[in-house]
Parts: structure tokens; C-alpha cells; sequence
């Protein structure tokens, strides 16, 4: 019974890092936390899913929601980012605030309130393993999540862009000083991070319908992000999985003591519990400000 | 404005009146200077001199309220220091800018952006010029990782390398890409003395080799007498001297400021 508490939570913990995802890659190359990045999902969810109501073939549909991101993220650097280069963090975090704001009115203005059903064709059946019972979506979100995984790692590692976004991810001026264009190493991250937070999206839609609770996401990745380390992916993975796995060990053994669910709140204590002894995160890198 | 200089020659790097304030307090006063093509010119100066701003400002990452920089007949108001790369000016970082989790190679290759001419789907599949860019941009490299020395360090993580170490891969991030004017910013602080003669050493082949004209700021006033062809004096963020090294040891107003300090 434990072990198949424990696999259920870790392939739930799965959705959670697709959302943090997202969050390090923009963090990474700009220092920036995305506030937009729920909005994002939200976003891509709802475009895809309104394509598809439509009658669009799901593979168009895909590809069109990837361009409009691509459009979002030429537009963001161009009329947010650029006019706000080194300035503070804390400017632009305030500014993605905004953009949250504006990205959630303009996907509800043009494609309404309603909830979604989203269908991804993959059936939600349950698959023997041994004596284990395992959800064959939650297989599949699995497969999605380390796709993703590789092929970021795999630009990032062993292409010239690849240096260059971890370049800048490590210092904006000595890399501009190098002249790495900025603008496109932004314009990438800022696609890169609109295509995760589609297959998030599409994931999370197809669990719990595509509505505006998807921005809600967002919250789900902060304890994610704090006990993980805001700038690693590997950390976004793993503690994806942590949060995933004791929420679901939470709720089997402590549920019953609290007489209800203890996953709405449990992974914000474990992510107090970690800012207490490893405030940088499992796999992120404490600040050293030379004096 | 020093009358030794061959007649004719065009000096690759002007600064005309540059003014530079930090909400209120003055960096830098109607600091103009010349560095000629081919030159090692040297800042020196006390701490707080403004010789860091100068640099700053000549590659763009301070704006100055007043003045403007010429590099290569190009007039500047504001440069960013991205511009200042593309047009081939390369500089090191006092505290070592380097990308830390990156290898000595990666930060090398880096260097080589304002060279890079692949497209960005050309660099994702691997296709098209990418394979003859990287064969290329790695030979550059290998060269460079040779000229200073770095073979046993180039698959290592940057942020595991000793200081000095680290500011041999500065130099040689910056060196790669073949700029035509180097700003060097204290390339030998924190260094002992074979060290600094070591990177002397190396800071002048730089000059002679690859014919690259140099700006650096050094404080050790025995090195700089022995490196540079011209030395430029700050004190307080104006101009005190500004002539060859056997011109400025005797300057009068530079023994005050600076000189008395050490040989007292």
C-alpha cells in the first residue's frame, strides 16, 4: 500500500514540476520570477482547448498556440523587457505582475469563462504493474515532463545558443560586454518557457478541465521552486517529486489524524521547513555578494 | 595633448570632456584622452581615482552626462556595451565576470559571440554553417587556450579554478574574439610578484602578437613603468597626467598625489 501511495504521489509530483519548470528557465536566464507563468498556462490551455472545440485538428491547433507564444515572446522582450534592462529584479517581478494581469484578461475577453473539457486522447485507464496500479495518464505526463527535460538539456548543453543562455543566466553584463544579443537569448527563454507552460497546461487541463483555476498552478510551484532551488532544473524535477510524493504520504497517514485532506497545505509547511535549514533550495545556489 | 606621436597616425580611441556623477558625487570631471593604434596605455591613480568608471564608460556600461567617446572615427554619445563588442572592443572584469558554472572552454567560446553568424536554427539541429562555425570558433579557441596556457583547464568548471587562474581565462574570454582595443581592469590584482611579471609578460605579447591596442589600470607602479608606452593619470576623477612613463615618474603634481604615497 505505501509503495503505491508513494508512485501515485510521484507521478502526480510530475505536473507540479512542469509547472516549476517554467519558472527556472525564465529565473535562470533573467533572475526574474515569472509571476505570468500561472497566466501562461492558463493561456496556452485555454487556445488550444477553444482550436479544438473548433474543429482544428489537435497537431494545427499545437502548432498554432506554439507560434502565438513565440508572437508573446518577441512582443514581452520588446515592450517590457528591453525598456527595463538592469534594472531591478524587483521591477520586473512587479512587471510580470502586470503581465499576468493583462495575459489572464485577454484570454478570457477573447475566449471566455466557461470551463473546458480537454481531451488528450490519452485513456485515463489504470495499468497493472506487478501488484501496483498505476494511472496511464500519469505515465504519460511522466514521459511528457522528461521529454521536456531532455530536449532543454540537450539545447542548453551541447549547442552554441546553449552557451550563450547560460551565459547570460550567469552574468547579464559580462555577457552583453561579450555581445551575446540579449534580446534573443530572451526572446528564446521566453518561447521555451510559453511551450512548457503549454504541455503544463495541457496536462493540468486534461486532469481538472481547462478553467482559470490553471493560473492557480503558479501556487503550486512556489513551495516547488522554494525546496528545489528557483535556478535548477534538475531541483524543479526533484522536488516536483518530493512534493508530489509527501503529499500524497501526508494525506494516506495524516489525513485520517486531521480528519480531511492535508494536501492543500502540506507542501507549503515542507517548504517553510526547507527556507529554515537550506534556504537556497536543494540544487540552487546561495548568493555571495563580494563586498 | 602629447606631441611624440608619429605625424599622421589617427588615434583609435578618443574621449572628448567626459563628465560621469553618481546622483551627486563625481566619478569622473572632464576626463579627455587619446590612446593610439597599437598602444599600451596605462590608468593609474588612488583608489576612487575613477579609473574603473573611465573603462565603464568606454565600453558603454556607465552613461556619462557629459562627453563622448570616439573609437575608430565613430562618434558616441551612449554606446551599450553590447555595441562596444560587436565593434570590437573587448574588456576583463575586475572582479572576474566570468560565467562560474560554465568550463574554461564554454567561457572562451562564449567570447566569440560577436563573431557568430549561424542562425539560431542552424545552431539548434546542427545543420547549415553551424559545423564549419564551431570548427572554426573551436580552432580560435584552442589557439588562445594554448597562447595562455589553459590545455590542462579547459574542460573545468570556471568557479573551481584559483583567482589567478581565473584571470588568465578573463583575458583569454576576451582575446578570442580578436578585439581591436582590450580594456583590462587590475588583470593583476591579487597576484604575486612572479605572477604579475608573468601576466606583463603575457599582456605585452598580446600587443606585439596580435597587435591589439591596450587600456588597462594596474596599481603596481613598477609593473606599469616597465609595460605601458603611455600612462594617463587620475586623481579624483580629473586628469593629473597624461604622457610617456619617464614624463609622468617626474611629474611633479603625480609624485603628490600618488607616487609620494608609495615610495614615502
Amino acid at each position: 500500500m505505501f509503495l503505491e501511495v508513494l508512485l501515485g504521489g510521484l507521478l502526480a509530483g510530475v505536473m507540479y514540476s512542469s509547472v516549476a519548470l517554467g519558472f527556472v528557465l525564465i529565473y535562470k536566464a533573467s533572475g526574474v520570477f515569472n509571476f505570468a507563468q500561472g497566466s501562461m498556462v492558463l493561456f496556452t490551455a485555454l487556445m488550444y482547448v477553444t482550436f479544438v472545440e473548433a474543429g482544428i485538428p489537435f497537431w494545427i491547433a499545437l502548432l498554432i498556440v506554439m507560434i502565438v507564444m513565440v508572437v508573446c515572446a518577441v512582443l514581452i522582450e520588446r515592450m517590457m523587457l528591453r525598456p527595463m534592462a538592469n534594472r531591478d529584479p524587483m521591477v520586473l517581478f512587479v512587471a510580470t505582475l502586470g503581465l499576468s494581469f493583462m495575459i489572464e484578461g485577454i484570454a478570457q475577453l477573447a475566449m471566455g469563462t466557461d470551463v473546458h473539457i480537454l481531451e488528450l486522447g490519452v485513456a485515463d485507464g489504470t495499468l497493472q504493474i506487478g501488484d501496483l496500479w498505476l494511472s496511464e495518464f500519469d505515465l504519460f505526463a511522466t514521459a511528457m515532463a522528461v521529454l521536456m527535460v531532455v530536449v532543454i538539456s540537450f539545447v542548453f548543453n551541447t549547442t552554441r545558443i546553449g552557451i550563450s543562455l547560460r551565459a547570460v543566466a550567469d552574468d547579464v553584463l559580462a555577457a552583453q560586454s561579450i555581445g551575446i544579443k540579449l534580446p534573443q537569448v530572451w526572446r528564446i527563454v521566453w518561447s521555451v518557457a510559453g511551450f512548457v507552460a503549454l504541455a503544463a497546461g495541457l496536462l493540468w487541463g486534461a486532469r481538472q478541465g481547462v478553467q482559470f483555476s490553471l493560473t492557480l498552478s503558479a501556487l503550486k510551484a512556489l513551495p516547488v521552486l522554494i525546496i528545489g532551488g528557483f535556478s535548477s532544473m534538475i531541483g524543479a524535477i526533484v522536488a516536483g517529486l518530493l512534493v508530489g510524493a509527501t503529499e500524497s504520504l501526508a494525506d494516506f497517514y495524516l489525513g485520517p489524524i486531521f480528519r480531511g485532506s492535508v494536501s492543500a497545505w502540506f507542501a507549503y509547511i515542507l517548504a517553510v521547513f526547507f527556507l529554515l535549514i537550506k534556504p537556497a533550495g536543494l540544487f540552487g545556489e546561495r548568493e555571495i555578494e563580494r563586498v | 595633448m602629447p606631441e611624440d606621436l608619429p605625424a599622421g597616425k589617427e588615434a583609435l580611441l578618443e574621449i572628448h570632456e567626459i563628465s560621469l556623477s553618481f546622483k551627486g558625487v563625481k566619478a569622473l570631471s572632464n576626463v579627455s584622452m587619446e590612446v593610439q593604434e597599437g598602444e599600451i596605455c596605462a590608468l593609474i591613480g588612488p583608489n576612487g581615482a575613477g579609473k574603473s568608471s573611465l573603462l565603464n564608460v568606454i565600453n558603454g556600461v556607465y552613461r556619462p552626462q557629459h562627453g563622448e567617446v570616439v573609437f575608430d572615427g565613430r562618434h558616441f554619445q551612449k554606446i551599450t556595451p553590447f555595441d562596444a563588442a560587436r565593434r570590437g572592443i573587448g574588456r576583463t572584469f575586475q572582479h572576474n565576470a566570468l560565467f562560474e558554472r560554465l568550463t574554461v572552454l564554454d567561457n572562451i567560446l562564449a567570447g566569440l559571440a560577436r563573431h557568430g553568424k549561424t542562425t539560431f536554427w542552424e545552431n539548434i539541429f546542427h545543420v547549415g554553417r553551424d559545423r564549419a562555425e564551431n570548427r572554426r570558433f573551436l580552432a580560435w579557441a584552442s589557439r588562445v587556450i594554448a597562447f595562455l596556457k589553459l590545455e590542462e583547464h579547459a574542460g573545468t568548471i570556471v568557479s573551481t579554478l584559483p583567482f589567478g587562474i581565473q584571470k588568465r581565462v578573463d583575458l583569454a574570454r576576451a582575446l578570442v574574439s580578436e578585439p581591436r582595443l582590450l580594456l583590462l581592469d587590475e588583470p593583476m590584482a591579487g597576484m604575486n610578484q612572479d605572477e604579475k611579471q608573468e601576466m606583463s609578460r603575457i599582456v605585452s605579447e598580446v600587443n606585439s602578437h596580435f597587435k591589439t591596442t591596450i587600456v588597462l589600470i594596474e596599481h603596481d607602479i613598477g609593473i606599469v613603468m616597465g609595460l605601458a608606452h603611455r600612462i594617463v593619470v587620475l586623481d579624483y576623477g580629473s586628469k593629473i597626467a597624461d604622457g610617456m612613463p619617464e614624463q609622468v615618474r617626474n611629474d611633479p603634481g603625480v609624485i603628490k598625489a600618488y607616487l609620494g604615497e608609495v615610495y614615502e
